[in-house]
């Protein structure tokens, strides 16, 4: 009232405040109706169980979906001990200012933003050349496994610093060994915060493509060793759309299959974030 | 140190953790070390300059100008950071003062679908229906603008979430203070909020400009991948990433070695990006 024409400004940008909102979840509308017309035609139980025939324009997945699931199970069982371990280093046994934890701490920070293709290089370098394992579904599981660390220390650290003070000091007066305060008490009780930070891992390793395109590989054969090349949905897509022509309705129905994990996995994170809020309230 | 513990099985653990940790830690090491490894060869043989100055980029013929792939990636993250900033930043504000509660979070809830929609997926949808758009338009379609566009997409999440983290910090009292003396809801805004929390989105377009710079499959699949410097915003553009995507299958020796070359120049920009974050920090904490 008392500066009456920008109130007339005011107007004008709270209506360019809702078209902004607006327009972004139009497009986000209209990509989800795209892939989902374009993906459900194709989708049934055959396009599950069958593998891909004519490089994959008729037939199904499944080889692919074995394929994505291995390289994620080696993803996790190389990722999960080693990122837990590291979170309750970092959050439980050093001094803010110790000289390691601020070491492997500010390589966490750059790691997260190293650009996956630049993991590929290196995992195509290390693990499939160096170390011999050539494109294989564990050298792509591997890589994955250096890309997730740090969403999953991150989380499970948040998790165990969310746990009260006292139960440590209560533990330690009453003689119990820091080993088992961590075991009985510590991660039970932080148990919400790594399950969040292995749902997002798992989202982000399901979601990867130019990380495993040089250490997993194309092959589109059911894998019969971890030692064999496996293709992931997510380069099931990219190659289908890309470099087969007349494969836009297999990678249609492909993208809608990896869109439905990550939505659903999405919503499992949510959940268990807002559960994890509400018990520490 | 090992008075802290008074148990043995606690020293134990201690060190197991340690060793866990070092794996951890020692693996941004590994991956610069091994970036330089591979691209020794070639950096011996024809040297940095020759990444600039040669005539084109033609491994096989031993030529090796990036500088096409560069502006690719420059273009791209440019346009992308330049739009995405200002709707993310809009979309947070959207969320914390304009909003109703249930929308805000509603709101707040598809940024985050946003985000977790991968890169490939963006790449696929951007392929069968923005490019075919823009062709109608303009040839061949696979463009600049349209890589511009679906990297907008893919990274307005990133700031439009830490803006959003950032103003939800903004003290009660400040707003209280500014509505008691009449400002307007945009001169609250624009004078108050937005300058207190300069820090915070300037991290925010700090991370943003590091996933445009990253990302691959995307702007691989709608970019068109022509090596050349554009004219026009229709023109076809290779980014760096791109460039590595689509030769490595089949690149040996010197070739191979110019593209952990590329690998390597993006990995000191992030690396570049990561210490800016922390200067930002340093200086407004």
């Amino acid at each position: 009232m008392i500066f009456p024409k920008q109130h007339g400004v005011d107007r004008v940008i709270s209506v360019l405040f809702w078209i902004v909102p607006l327009l972004i979840t139009a497009i986000f509308i209209w990509i989800l109706s795209d892939i989902v017309r374009g993906g459900i035609g194709q989708l049934n139980w055959a396009f599950l169980t069958t593998a891909p025939l004519d490089t994959g324009r008729e037939g199904g997945i499944a080889p692919i979906l074995v394929s994505t699931l291995l390289i994620l199970a080696v993803c996790l069982a190389v990722s999960l001990p080693i990122g837990i371990g590291t979170a309750i280093l970092l959050a439980e046994f050093t001094p803010k200012q110790n000289w390691f934890g601020l070491t492997v701490r500010r390589s966490l920070d750059v790691l997260a933003g190293v650009p996956s293709i630049v993991f590929g290089l290196f995992g195509n370098a290390f693990f499939a050349q160096t170390l011999g394992l050539g494109f294989s579904i564990l050298s792509g599981g591997l890589t994955l496994a250096c890309m997730v660390l740090p969403i999953l220390i991150r989380s499970t650290e948040a998790g165990l610093s969310a746990v009260p003070l006292e139960y440590r000091l209560s533990s330690a007066s009453l003689g119990i060994s820091r080993t088992s305060t961590l075991w009985h008490l510590l991660l039970p009780a932080a148990t919400p915060g790594l399950l969040v930070g292995l749902v997002l891992g798992i989202g982000r390793a399901i979601a990867e493509t130019a990380a495993l395109i040089f250490t997993s590989g194309y092959v589109d054969r059911m894998p019969t060793s971890l030692l064999d090349s496996g293709r992931s949905l997510s380069i099931h897509i990219f190659d289908l759309s890309m470099n087969v022509t007349g494969g836009d309705a297999n990678a249609y129905a492909s993208a809608l299959i990896l869109i439905s994990i990550l939505l659903m996995i999405n919503a499992i994170a949510t959940w268990l974030a807002n559960k994890y809020n509400c018990s520490y309230d | 140190m090992t008075s802290w513990f008074k148990h043995h099985e606690d020293l134990l653990l201690v060190w197991l953790l340690r060793i866990v940790a070092a794996i951890a830690g020692v693996i941004m090491f590994f991956i610069v070390g091994f970036l330089l490894k591979e691209s020794l060869p070639v950096l011996q043989k024809v040297g940095i300059t020759a990444f600039f100055t040669d005539e084109t980029w033609n491994p096989s013929e031993e030529s090796y100008n990036l500088v096409p792939m560069i502006w690719g990636t420059i273009l791209t993250t440019a346009g992308a950071v330049l739009l995405a900033t200002p709707l993310g930043i809009i979309s947070a504000l959207f969320c914390q003062y304009y909003a109703p509660k249930a929308i805000a979070s509603s709101y707040r809830r598809l940024i985050e679908l946003l985000a977790g929609i991968p890169s490939v997926v963006y790449g696929f949808w951007g392929l069968v229906a923005l490019v075919p758009l823009i062709n109608r338009w303009q040839a061949p379609g696979t463009s600049l603008l349209v890589g511009i566009a679906i990297l907008t997409l893919m990274i307005l999440p990133t700031i439009a979430l830490v803006a959003d983290a950032t103003f939800a910090e903004v003290p009660q009292e400040y707003l209280l203070g500014a509505s008691a003396m009449g400002l307007s809801n945009w001169g609250t805004i624009w004078q108050i909020v937005l300058p207190v929390s300069k820090s915070g989105l300037l991290t925010g377009v700090v991370l943003e400009t590091g996933r445009a710079i990253g990302e691959t499959m995307a702007v691989l699949m709608v970019c068109g991948n022509v090596v050349q410097i554009p004219d026009r915003i229709f023109d076809p553009v290779r980014t760096l990433t791109a460039n590595i995507a689509l030769e490595m299958a089949y690149a040996l020796d010197s070739h191979r070695s110019a593209l952990f070359v590329s690998g390597l120049l993006l990995l000191s920009v992030i690396i570049i990006l990561a210490i800016a974050i922390e200067l930002v920090d340093k200086k407004w904490a």
